[in-house]
């Protein structure tokens, strides 16, 4: 089941799985490092932009766009 | 023979300028691209008697055709004018950095790795195994650690053996079944068509939809069938998303090598760096912080600059303007010369060059703050903030950028996405106070407030953000409606500045203001001192000269701030050419008033201004016109006569209002 990367609490980990912003948008979180099936753990999400890991490397997300990134959460 | 060239490419901050520096060292320049604002560093080295050429290419994450810099990077590796290129890899991020790798071998690039920064991949528990990823990829991989100078010999070796090698051209990816299928259609369209680019990867950019390469191909050829071809596929596969395919197809390729060259820790390394930000971007304590830090970056710049320093600079100039008055004396010159040396170089150029040490600390801290990773961070703290203004983080990055000029702040600018959110990060950058306008905010603390001198500055630097931020409010309610771009920002690890990044950013800041002082200031000065000695007629310096008749035209204009003499609306209006020029004015100004020896500015400042005028001055410099080099720095980024001219007026409306109303506030309040 795919939830959006802003229900992810701090410490939680998950698989992007897709994207539902626009195609400039997508393009520029794939070359970041979003692209299907990467692995992503939250770092942050409490106030302001969320905060993700991948591959040990942070990227700091607005809301608005952390809330189109969907992901498969792992157990 | 034609001098070989070499091209850097890199993602952002995988220290690609650095590892530049370090092969450069001295022998660089800063340009221009042609027909664009993207800067562009040149550099050269010898090694065993034979001349390079480097350039420096921008940042970019991907060979697309969004951004500028991507477009300037992209066509610069398609004209093939380097011989090679060294592609500059983040190590601690393989994956994301090897994604621009993967495009650059699609191309069949000649191409030298630079894995660069392994110390930090290494605190990461990362272990490379170098020859099998120079195997997997097919070019040679040079570990490197550019920011101490390890490994820059090494890739310079590799780099001039790979130019008299010569890459065999070789697509290492392999596509998705569909688009294969594709693929071998599109190059049998566009073999032997005589297209700037190679086939194959033409064929690709075209699948892929990249409009940039399409309209390239589509201006170079009027071949019916290629023409054709590509509007019919498109039209015939407007569904399919080929893109994100193809980007994946890379992705998993760079993924794969990754996966059998790298080996990482079962468990990721909690670092130094995520403890820090445990603490600094802190829900609650993140904003705080800043401003401790702000604050902190003032109080040394004063306690430095100016308590520690400042003497002797002014006794360095003082003591010239005496060895230059005797010599003068002593050569018998002309009066007039002797009152143009001293009245107008010593005590105009020489009050702006007292500021050196000053504005040397506030640089080597802004470039300490920007070297440690923290501006990043700064970004994000003020990300939500922002947004209840209509603007986004990333604008803030510029507006710290103005506090050390704002010319480059307005070209900052560039890496937004969004126009809307480009336009009003320009329209405020310069309520951002710069390093010019600190000589003079500095003459007026000395005199009015000089025990609260780093507080009295940071007020003023805050009180500029203020304005910018309503400003930008008021911006989003009227003009520029809509969206607020998204936020994306890497976050990358602390790092203690290396000195010799320090030194340098600083050096060419404080250079330049030094230039500035010796060319524009000494110009702008020049033509003060003219109009102020001039006509023969009129008593020099006085409300008869030609300057003086100017100044009490202006006087109405400035009365209701409370800083109703001539020399003073002059020195403003002396100021809009270059900042420094209000304290060179007042300097020259005062000094031929007075007629003495040893009226030191900050006395005559005394006499002519209260606290609260003196208060009024300063917000008004803070907010007024800026600069000419801005304004014309913002005619070329919009591209257009009227946004700069708009910037003009508007913000000398806002700075000459609040100056008012300071004024006028304090009156009522009994201050005076």
């Amino acid at each position: 089941m795919s939830v959006s990367l802003t229900n992810l609490r701090a410490g939680e980990k998950g698989k992007v799985h897709a994207i539902a912003a626009g195609k400039y948008a997508t393009k520029r979180l794939y070359e970041i490092g979003f692209n299907t099936s990467a692995h992503v753990t939250v770092i942050k999400n409490d106030a302001g932009p969320v905060i993700v890991s991948i591959n040990g490397n942070k990227v700091a997300l607005g809301r608005g766009l952390a809330h189109k990134v969907m992901l498969a959460k792992d157990q | 023979m034609k001098t070989k060239r070499i091209a850097l490419v890199g993602n952002p901050n995988s220290g690609k300028t650095t590892l530049f520096n370090a092969i450069t060292g001295a022998n660089q320049h800063v340009g221009n691209w042609p027909g664009v604002t993207v800067e562009k560093k040149e550099g050269s080295f010898t090694y065993r008697g034979a001349t390079y050429d480097v350039v420096d290419l921008p940042g970019i994450y991907s060979l697309g055709a969004f951004s500028e810099d991507e477009i300037v990077a992209m066509d610069y590796i398609l004209t093939d004018d380097a011989d090679v290129i060294i592609d500059v890899i983040d190590a601690s991020n393989i994956e994301r950095n090897l994604y621009l790798t993967t495009q650059l071998l699609e191309m069949g690039k000649n191409l030298v790795i630079a894995l660069n920064m392994v110390d930090e991949a290494e605190k990461r528990e990362m272990k490379f195994d170098v020859a099998a990823m120079s195997r997997a990829l097919g070019v040679p991989v040079v570990p490197t650690v550019a920011s101490r100078d390890n490994g820059t010999e090494a890739v310079i070796k590799e780099a001039v053996k790979a130019i008299e090698r010569k890459r065999v051209y070789q697509n290492p990816l392999t596509y998705s079944d569909n688009v294969s299928h594709h693929h071998e259609h599109m190059v049998e369209l566009l073999e032997g068509k005589d297209l700037p680019y190679p086939p194959a990867w033409a064929a690709i950019k075209v699948i892929e939809g990249d409009s940039h390469v399409i309209s390239r191909i589509e201006a170079s050829t009027d071949d019916a069938t290629v023409l054709n071809g590509i509007t019919e596929f498109h039209k015939f596969h407007s569904s399919d998303n080929f893109e994100l395919e193809i980007v994946d197809s890379r992705y998993a390729f760079a993924h794969r090598i990754a996966e059998q060259t790298v080996k990482r820790p079962p468990v990721e390394v909690v670092t130094l760096t995520d403890k820090i930000d445990k603490i600094l971007i802190n829900k609650y304590l993140g904003i705080p912080i800043f401003a401790l830090i702000m604050l902190a970056v003032f109080q040394l710049t004063f306690a430095i600059g100016q308590d520690l320093l400042g003497g002797y600079a002014a006794a360095l100039v003082e003591g010239l303007g005496v060895l230059i008055e005797r010599f003068l004396i002593w050569a018998h010159s002309p009066e007039w010369l002797v009152s143009f040396m001293i009245d107008g170089v010593v005590n105009g150029v020489g009050a702006v060059v007292e500021f050196v040490p000053l504005i040397t600390v506030m640089y080597l801290l802004l470039s300490l703050l920007e070297d440690s990773g923290y501006m990043a961070r700064a970004a994000y703290v003020w990300d939500n903030l922002m947004r209840a203004f209509g603007m986004q983080g990333k604008a803030f990055i510029s507006m710290i950028i103005g506090f050390g000029c704002t010319v480059p702040a307005i070209m900052s600018t560039r890496t937004m996405d969004n126009k809307k959110d480009r336009m009003v990060t320009m329209l405020i950058t310069p309520f951002m106070s710069c390093g010019a306008k600190l000589p003079i905010y500095s003459v007026f603390i000395a005199a009015f407030f000089s025990d609260h001198g780093g507080l009295v500055l940071f007020s003023l630097y805050a009180f500029g953000i203020i304005v910018g931020l309503l400003m930008a409010k008021l911006f989003n309610k009227t003009i520029f409606k809509g969206e607020t771009s998204y936020f994306i920002m890497e976050l990358p690890p602390y790092r203690i500045p290396s000195t010799k990044s320090v030194m340098r950013s600083m050096w060419l800041n404080v250079s330049d203001f030094i230039k500035r002082a010796g060319t524009i200031i000494f110009m702008v000065v020049t033509i003060m001192w003219l109009l102020a000695v001039l006509p023969g007629s009129a008593e020099p310096y006085s409300q008869s000269s030609y300057l003086g008749r100017l100044g009490t035209l202006l006087v109405p204009i400035f009365r209701h701030a409370g800083f109703g003499t001539w020399q003073e609306s002059v020195a403003l209006f002396a100021g809009i050419p270059a900042k420094e020029a209000v304290v060179g004015t007042l300097g020259m100004l005062y000094a031929g008033q007075y007629m003495e020896e040893g009226v030191v500015l900050v006395n005559a400042v005394q006499q002519h201004f209260t606290s609260l005028t003196a208060l009024a001055y300063m917000v008004m410099v803070l907010l007024y016109t800026p600069c000419a080099a801005t304004i014309s720095a913002v005619a070329r980024e919009t591209k257009s006569v009227r946004w700069p001219v708009a910037m003009a007026l508007y913000t000398f409306a806002i700075g000459w209002f609040v100056a008012v109303l300071v004024f006028q506030i304090g009156s009522l309040f009994g201050f005076a």
